[in-house]
């Protein structure tokens, strides 16, 4: 008879959940000043970087964890984790790959990251942080040469104390909320960008995140700064193993766009989901933020959401600079128990700016899928524009699909956009797609990559097929 | 090529098809005539393998096998093609990329590799020009805002591209204008070379006067009550479907 029903079908999708056998080494389990003194010394850190963490971690105290996410969110002991931990005896970077552990490198390929400049994907250069420290860097000193900085963000303290001084904490205040100052006590590594002024970076810039240790949280600091006329694309990709716990993935992006520069930020979040009851995945808990400071500034997130067992996030653009524009393009995949609760905030504040939101919310199994976005006019955001339109689909009927758009406006002159769809795979789609000879599954991706592909588009050429095989990838066994 | 015998089919709980028998030879074209709601297009779901129609009893042979124990997307790779009646929707998917990936799937089955870009728009651009489709059509997305013209004429470009050996047509005529039936149908009769078989299913007249069919059947009460030549399509046409 019919087999379309492939309720039993299972789900080994994950390819990435393997764990490298290197010993590593982790400082005390704990949240306290020992353990953030001790971070910033094994980074080597000034004074000044130090004093900025304490006072985080001073303002932590009275802080509380936030519950508003439409999520069931287990209790976080977060003095039973392990705040950093690194490869044993990785006392300074290597200074080329010839000196990297063959075992790191050997992971990166494994995860489709050749990291040898040679073998690399010509015109992208890799930043590859594992667990707390970022382990290589690719086409560095080419991109030096015309002094495009890119390096992780612990050197940047070191290097360029300067830069970082002045826009670390500028865009996510070291009070924001419980997350982002968690973050900033407690950082460990992440990308350092700067782009000159007038200088359109000539190759795609790119971080890839792995967690591998258990028991330990990773927490990303990511800082982008696109001077006057600067143009650059960023992609940031991750993975972690297959385990029976939840993983803590506690990050912050801060992006600065100044007069006439453009930046472009996209994520492809594969961190593992968790099993088909819910068991394990990572809890990815993410501030991420980008000003538009100067005139005609422009920052565009692109994120491609498919792993953690619950994603949190809200990318979002603070419109200060006249004429700035922000743009927000997500699909946001949700199967088995997975739960994602994640939109973005536009701010106008300056004149004549301009957002746009597309946002694609794709649920199967028994999962949870929330847009919640914010849209907000200031009253001298003269002549502002929004377009919002947040699409859903279900796969199944055990899911559940959410949006909660919220708009103020306080400007008479500026206007607000909003479309929203929810809709089903329909049995007579897939049948007719059958019905040329595309079994099942090969049905739905291309229903499912058709559904999405407006914000697919948006992602860098060399990433875009990988992606759509991802989406594909990520709802195998929800057929049904 | 398809042998039906004594097929029992309902649709959630009510029996349409009552002990159906059909038997169609290599490059044989027959037709099912018969009153609205008569279930004549549950034969072409059933035989297509649409989920919800369920076969009761009898069985139906494709080229000496089962065809009921197959799953939808097999019997196509067999070589058994439905023409909608109404082609369905897929938003966001471009007809182009559509069509290349159903003709991948067909030559996946044959043990052949990937059709090449470059041979691919050759191929769309000849198999179009014969049905007078632009090529423009090819970069909107799957029949989303297509004419009722333009559905049917991108079904019978699909049917032209997987070369199958069963064609089943399920109310192709309906939504046509004169002159798009009659185009259609040239395209149709140009893929009537001596071993394909057809199988069409209509209401009215008009479209087996420009594909002729071997065999007529009139379908009534879930089941085949008579069959004969072209003829005894113009004797209904003219008597209607009460007279027999």
């Amino acid at each position: 008879m019919n087999k379309i029903n492939k309720e039993n079908f299972k789900q080994d999708a994950y390819k990435y959940g393997f764990v490298t056998d290197i010993e590593d080494e982790k400082i005390p389990k704990g949240l306290n000043e020992d353990v953030i003194k001790l971070i910033s010394s094994k980074k080597n850190e000034p004074e000044w970087m130090l004093e900025w963490r304490l006072a985080a971690y001073e303002r932590l105290k009275s802080m509380e964890v936030p519950k508003w996410a439409r999520a069931n969110i287990a209790d976080i002991d977060f003095q039973d984790l392990y705040y950093y931990s690194s490869p044993k005896d990785f006392k300074e970077k290597p200074k080329s790959l010839e000196e990297v552990d063959p075992k790191l490198l050997e992971t990166y390929e494994k995860l489709g990251i050749p990291l040898k400049e040679q073998e690399a994907l010509a015109g992208v250069a890799v930043d590859a942080v594992f667990d707390s420290v970022s382990v290589a860097t690719t086409f560095k000193e080419k991109l030096n040469e015309i002094g495009v900085i890119f390096c992780p963000i612990s050197e940047a303290i070191q290097k360029h104390p300067d830069l970082v001084k002045k826009y670390i904490g500028s865009v996510i205040p070291v009070t924001d909320h419980f997350y982002a100052t968690l973050n900033s006590a407690v950082f460990s590594d992440g990308s350092f960008v700067y782009i000159p002024k007038n200088v359109k970076c000539p190759m795609e810039l790119s971080t890839y995140f792995r967690i591998n240790a258990s028991e330990t949280g990773q927490f990303e600091r990511t800082l982008i700064i696109a001077d006057e006329g600067s143009y650059v694309s960023y992609l940031e990709g991750c993975t972690a193993p297959m385990r029976d716990e939840n993983q803590l993935h506690a990050a912050n992006v801060e992006l600065v766009a100044l007069d006439n520069a453009e930046i472009k930020y996209s994520t492809v979040q594969n961190w593992y989901p968790g099993d088909e009851d819910g068991k394990g995945g990572i809890y990815n808990f993410v501030t991420k933020r980008g000003l538009c400071k100067g005139k005609n500034s422009k920052i565009s997130w692109t994120q491609i959401e498919t792993g953690s067992a619950i994603t949190w996030k809200y990318p979002s653009c603070i419109l200060r600079g006249d004429n700035s524009t922000g743009e927000f393009y997500s699909v946001a995949i949700t199967n088995n128990h997975q739960q994602a609760d994640t939109g973005t905030k536009m701010i106008h504040l300056g004149k004549n700016t301009k957002s746009r939101i597309v946002s694609k919310g794709i649920s199967a199994g028994k999962s949870s899928n929330t847009y919640r976005g914010l849209v907000n006019f200031h009253r001298k955001a003269e002549n502002s524009k929004n377009f919002t339109q947040c699409d859903s689909l279900l796969v199944g009927s055990n899911c559940k699909a959410n949006t909660i758009p919220l708009t103020e406006n306080n400007s008479n002159t500026s206007s607000l956009e909003h479309e929203a769809t929810t809709s089903k795979i329909s049995d007579d789609q897939l049948f007719y797609c059958m019905q040329r000879g595309l079994d099942a599954e090969e049905a739905q991706s291309l229903i499912v990559n058709g559904f999405c592909k407006e914000v697919l588009q948006q992602l860098p050429m060399e990433f875009a097929v990988e992606a759509q095989k991802l989406v594909s990838i990520s709802l195998e066994g929800s057929v049904g | 090529m398809l042998e039906i015998k004594n097929l029992d089919v309902s649709v959630e709980d009510k029996q349409i098809i009552k002990n159906l028998n059909l038997k169609i030879g290599p490059g044989e074209v027959h037709a099912i005539m018969g009153p609205n709601g008569s279930g004549k297009s549950t034969i072409a779901h059933t035989l297509a393998g649409k989920p919800n129609y369920l076969v009761e009893s009898g069985n139906v042979e494709f080229k000496n096998e089962d065809l009921i124990a197959k799953d939808p997307y097999e019997r196509s790779l067999l070589g058994l093609f439905l023409a909608f009646q109404y082609p369905i929707e897929l938003p966001g998917v471009t007809n182009a990329s559509y069509l290349k990936q159903i003709l991948n799937a067909h030559r996946k089955s044959r043990g052949e590799n990937p059709i090449d870009a470059g041979e691919f728009l050759k191929i769309l651009k000849e198999k179009s020009r014969n049905l007078n489709i632009p090529m423009e059509m090819h970069s909107r997305f799957v029949n989303a805002g297509f004419s009722g013209g333009e559905k049917k004429k991108n079904e019978v470009l699909q049917m032209d591209l997987l070369d199958p050996s069963l064609i089943i047509m399920d109310e192709t005529d309906s939504g046509l204008d004169v002159d798009a039936l009659k185009s259609t149908s040239e395209a149709v009769n140009k893929l009537r070379d001596g071993k394909r078989s057809f199988l069409i299913i209509t209401h009215y007249l008009r479209l087996l006067e420009y594909i002729e069919p071997n065999y007529v059947h009139v379908f009534g009460d879930g089941s085949i009550i008579e069959s004969g030549d072209k003829s005894l399509a113009s004797r209904i046409d003219n008597e209607g479907y009460e007279v027999k």
